[in-house]
């Protein structure tokens, strides 16, 4: 990559979110917005390499943008009054104080999660409009066609528009809702990333859980003070910590099977380093803090055989209280059965049948259960349902190979 | 910006019958804080006609122009600052009714 390329791509990766926000708040409008930064970046492309890059890119592409936006409204006289009125309803107002800092990526962030768009939508546009993810991008991330996704972003954009969804900071009653709208959209990208699904699809996709990172950082760095989104963060980076030693030859490695010491130990270091802030604050963990806390005990233990399974069990526990779904109990008889053996878990596992038949991670927990307690017959039996429903080709391949090892 | 706030029953499982005195309530809260501007309920389905008289001559039936499980029970009409305000109210108007509601701007 050439210097000025470089240039480019920091700049997008640095400067998009905040160009596209800044736009917003001017113009009162994403559609503006969106295009006036696409069109200052291509410029960017067509003009650093023969005029250099200028001193201040940010200031450069503001500028730029601001004009292409200009530039588009005169174009589109007739369609002023319409902007009028959109730019009196963003401007609704100072911001209710929340505690939180007022910065427009933040109330992008916002806008683009607000809970009265559906959370596909909610997705496609955040990634475009905080992430600067192209359409065809994000479209190929989540295996559906770059019209429809288009089709999605159009309709999420004049739904903000007509509804009126405020451009501004939540107040501070909505804030702790709005706050985990936006955490739901970055966990889902992070897990596409991490577990994805399709027959074509690499089995990790590593630009998907880099993006979820770096927009978890950013909120992070802006909400500084909110533990779910520090847990969030927490659990993304003992998670992508571990990935180098997740995936071996497009198979799937389980935990217990990891070669820990090709595990990142700076991620190792930070993730925890987190988990140990919010602990110290004494404030009662959510979800996704205590997720994290499971995650930093899986990471502490050099051997798998020095995993401290009571004090993941405790976490399953004080996990079950905030969140008392079958899949936060199915996790949980994992840790059961190291510490009270595979058929006390297994008896809990078959108590979710009704509400997991369809879901392949309690086949894969089943399977595991039943080969421990020496089961064969059934053990296959789970193990076959279990690859009929995964949809990621290296877990499949992982759980082939246990299954034909079952003799 | 004015939203028109449907209240929907469902004929399966009906919303409580007792709301009036707590919807007066609310109403009354509304127009202290400025956000009322029309508010009624409606009698039951079928007491609807629907009118048709894009052809020759005017066709009446008998009955609401959709039949549904869900129905439209009620509406207000909000002027309120933005969605964030509308779905705010919306959820206390929920509780009040007992019953879903739906909110849609006015274009």
């Amino acid at each position: 990559m050439s210097d000025v390329e470089a240039a480019v791509t920091r700049a997008h990766r640095d400067e998009w979110a905040r160009l596209v926000a800044a736009l917003t708040r001017r113009f009162g409008d994403l559609d503006i917005a969106e295009e006036a930064a696409a069109e200052a970046f291509a410029t960017a492309v067509e003009r650093w390499p023969g005029d250099g890059v200028p001193p201040n890119p940010g200031a450069w592409l503001t500028t730029t943008a601001q004009r292409k936006a200009i530039d588009r409204i005169r174009r589109e006289n007739k369609r002023d009054d319409k902007h009028e009125e959109a730019r009196v309803g963003y401007d609704a107002g100072p911001p209710e104080p929340s505690g939180a800092i007022d910065d427009d990526r933040l109330r992008l962030t916002f806008t683009c999660c607000h809970p009265a768009l559906a959370v596909p939508a909610r997705v496609a546009l955040t990634l475009r409009m905080v992430g600067g993810l192209t359409v065809p991008e994000i479209a190929r991330a989540f295996l559906v066609k770059e019209t429809a996704l288009e089709q999605r972003i159009t309709r999420a954009k004049a739904k903000i528009k007509a509804a009126r969804i405020p451009y501004r900071m939540p107040s501070a009653e909505d804030l702790p809702a709005r706050v985990s709208a936006v955490l739901v959209v970055l966990y889902l990208v992070f897990n596409e990333g991490y577990l994805a699904t399709g027959p074509g699809a690499d089995p990790v996709r590593r630009d998907l859980t880099a993006e979820a990172i770096r927009l978890t950082r950013l909120i992070h760095g802006l909400l500084p003070g909110d533990g779910e989104v520090t847990g969030l963060l927490a659990l993304m980076l003992l998670i992508e910590a571990r990935r180098p030693a997740r995936v071996s030859a497009g198979e799937l490695v389980a935990l217990d099977e990891q070669d820990r010491g090709a595990w990142d130990a700076e991620l190792v270091a930070e993730g925890h380093r987190l988990v140990r802030e919010r602990l110290a604050t004494g404030v009662a963990p959510g979800r996704y803090q205590i997720l994290a806390a499971i995650n930093a005990v899986h990471t502490s233990a050099r051997d798998v055989r020095d995993t401290d399974w009571s004090q993941i069990l405790a976490l399953y526990d004080q996990l079950v209280r905030v969140d008392p779904s079958p899949i936060v109990v199915l996790n949980r008889a994992v840790a059961v059965a190291e510490l009270d053996g595979p058929e006390v878990a297994l008896a809990a596992v078959d108590r979710l049948e009704e509400q997991l038949d369809g879901y392949h991670a309690y086949h894969v927990t089943r399977a595991d259960l039943l080969r421990r307690l020496g089961r064969g017959e059934q053990a296959r039996a789970a193990y076959d349902k279990a690859i009929e429903l995964a949809g990621n080709t290296a877990e499949t391949a992982y759980l082939k190979r246990r299954r034909d090892q079952l003799g | 910006m004015q939203y028109l706030v449907s209240v929907i029953d469902d004929k399966s499982s009906p919303g409580r019958t007792d709301r009036q005195p707590a919807i007066s309530e609310f109403n009354d809260r509304l127009i202290a804080e400025g956000y009322w501007v029309f508010a009624g309920g409606l009698a039951d389905t079928g007491s609807a006609t629907v009118v048709d008289n894009r052809g020759e001559q005017v066709v009446l039936t008998d009955g609401p122009f959709v039949e549904s499980k869900e129905y439209l029970a009620g509406v207000w009409v909000w002027d309120v600052p933005d969605l964030d305000v509308a779905l705010r109210l919306a959820g206390e108007a929920s509780k009040v009714c007992d019953r879903k509601i739906e909110v849609r701007p006015f274009r």
